[in-house]
């Protein structure tokens, strides 16, 4: 069998340009979502808000500053071809890209050591969150994101029993973005996992928060309810910054998987307007 | 109508501010957030007195990222104020006159800042770069050890933010929200707050 060999500095330059880039530069498809919604917005203060954050975004891609101050635990969805070999060790070198990226490209150092008891900052944002899935071919295609904690934390997982039907996620689901309120940086982005397992639940919803949200579920009666969930949502009224306003999202994503008879896993990941994301393939 | 303010911030003036007010702020503004609160409290509970004078004071709830070479300050917004709860009635007591940050607050919070005659200002999250424009100058007071989290005095101009909670205790968060809200979506899906 054929290999392709990869230095691990292709992988560090390039996990380093990625978490530069996607702190720096919003992406188009939040952009039209921002200014879709300052048109619409019902709130004069909202208005103001989503104009603030679309003139934020212009300083930040201009000046090539970051768009947040909180930029982030490093997390990596990586699909990794299996016919690569990595001269080095892979994980290490994405670590190197986080700590090149954090420290050359002027990014806060948000990680610390130790969740309980030392609470260390190891002053290079690293270790990054790493999800690798083995796939065929010869590539490597990696989506980056700086997950800010003000919308992580405001996220929430639940073991629903089947018949919960239908019902039971939407309740969940507005039930989690309603008790987030103002803290997440409205306007959001909410990422849905739903099937597996509990872990596969949450990896879900996080990767359904990287997905472009001009994007909709494959599955018809999913892009349905990803609908019918962003209309209820902002008739929250807790609107752009949580200042009141018809803005409280700007997009329900939902990613689905198979469960076990006996469950159905519902993951809810908040993600704040300064949803980062970027991508590449090596 | 914007409101423009000298700091450090008057009796009159906490006492004229209304909840929804747009303000602008002038003059220099403390930093800290989880855990130089965290130090300052623990200071306070044994007695000890605090490393910064904190009283006429503003706090402002923020880890600036790090200024790029010919900046003056990275960017910096506000963090969610809810983690500072906890520490936050008692630097009231000690004579903090208001703090800066984005979100909910608690009751104990909103009773302190009556009592104390005190103001909570929200500034947008996540609009780093832009507030920055208006820091001019930083200098580190104490705990430069917590990196981002340490004590900063930043010389503030025209530093744009809203009144959240006034010195009564009216609140946006609670009274905004409201306006915008159907309630018939409300029934058995949600909580009410
Ligand atoms: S929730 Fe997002 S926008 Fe708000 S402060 Fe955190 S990272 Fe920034």
């Amino acid at each position: 069998m054929e290999f392709r060999t990869i230095s691990a500095e292709t992988v560090t330059a390039a996990v380093k340009k990625l978490f530069m880039d996607c702190n720096y530069f919003i992406g188009g498809d939040i952009l039209c979502a921002l200014q879709k919604a300052r048109e619409n917005e019902a709130s004069p203060v909202g208005k103001s808000v989503l104009s603030q954050i679309i003139e934020n975004n212009r300083i930040a891609a201009e000046e090539e500053i970051p768009i947040c101050q909180d930029t982030g635990m490093a997390v990596l969805f990586v699909e990794y071809g299996d016919k690569i070999c990595i001269d080095g060790d892979f994980d290490e070198a994405v670590n190197e890209g986080v700590r090149q990226a954090y420290r050359d490209g002027f990014l806060r150092k948000s990680v610390v050591s130790d969740p309980v008891f030392d609470r260390v900052n190891t002053r290079d944002n690293t270790p990054a969150v790493i999800h690798t899935k083995i796939v065929s071919g010869d590539k490597i295609r990696l989506t980056a994101g700086g997950k800010g904690f003000g919308s992580e934390n405001m996220s929430a997982v639940k073991m629903l029993a089947p018949s919960y039907g239908v019902d039971g996620v939407r309740r969940f689901i507005l039930d989690t973005v309603f008790r987030a309120g103002p803290n997440p940086c409205p306007p959001i982005v909410v990422g849905v996992g739903i099937g597996g397992t509990f872990e596969r639940a949450a990896q879900l919803a996080k990767k359904a928060t990287f997905r472009p949200v001009d994007t909709c579920h494959a599955d018809p009666r999913y892009a349905a309810l990803e609908d019918e969930l962003l209309a209820e949502i902002n008739k929250m009224g807790f609107g752009p910054a949580g200042l009141g306003g018809s803005t409280t999202a700007l997009a329900v994503n939902i990613e689905t998987a198979p469960t076990h008879i006996a469950g159905m896993p519902v993951a809810v990941n908040i993600c704040c307007h300064a949803a980062r994301h970027a991508g590449t393939e090596i | 109508m914007i409101k423009r303010i000298t700091l450090p911030i008057t009796k009159d003036s906490v006492a004229d501010l209304n909840a929804g007010d747009s303000v602008l702020l002038t003059g220099t503004i403390l930093t800290g957030r989880d855990a130089a609160h965290k130090r300052l409290f623990a200071l306070l509970e044994q007695g000890e007195p605090l490393p910064v004078d904190i009283r006429g004071e503003l706090i402002y709830y923020v880890g600036p990222a790090p200024a790029k070479t010919g900046y003056a300050v990275g960017p910096a917004g506000p963090t969610s104020s809810y983690r500072m709860d906890m520490y936050t009635p008692a630097l009231l007591d000690r004579g903090l006159k208001g703090m800066i940050g984005k979100g909910a607050r608690s009751r104990e919070v909103i009773d302190a800042m009556v009592r104390n005659k005190c103001v909570y200002f929200a500034a947008i999250g996540g609009a780093a770069a832009l507030i920055a424009k208006s820091i001019k100058r930083e200098e580190i007071l104490c705990y430069a050890d917590l990196g981002t989290e340490a004590v900063r005095r930043y010389t503030v101009e025209d530093f744009p933010c809203i009144v959240a909670i006034d010195s009564r205790g009216n609140n946006v968060y609670e009274t905004e929200p409201l306006r915008y809200r159907d309630e018939s979506i409300l029934p058995c899906d949600v909580p009410k707050p």
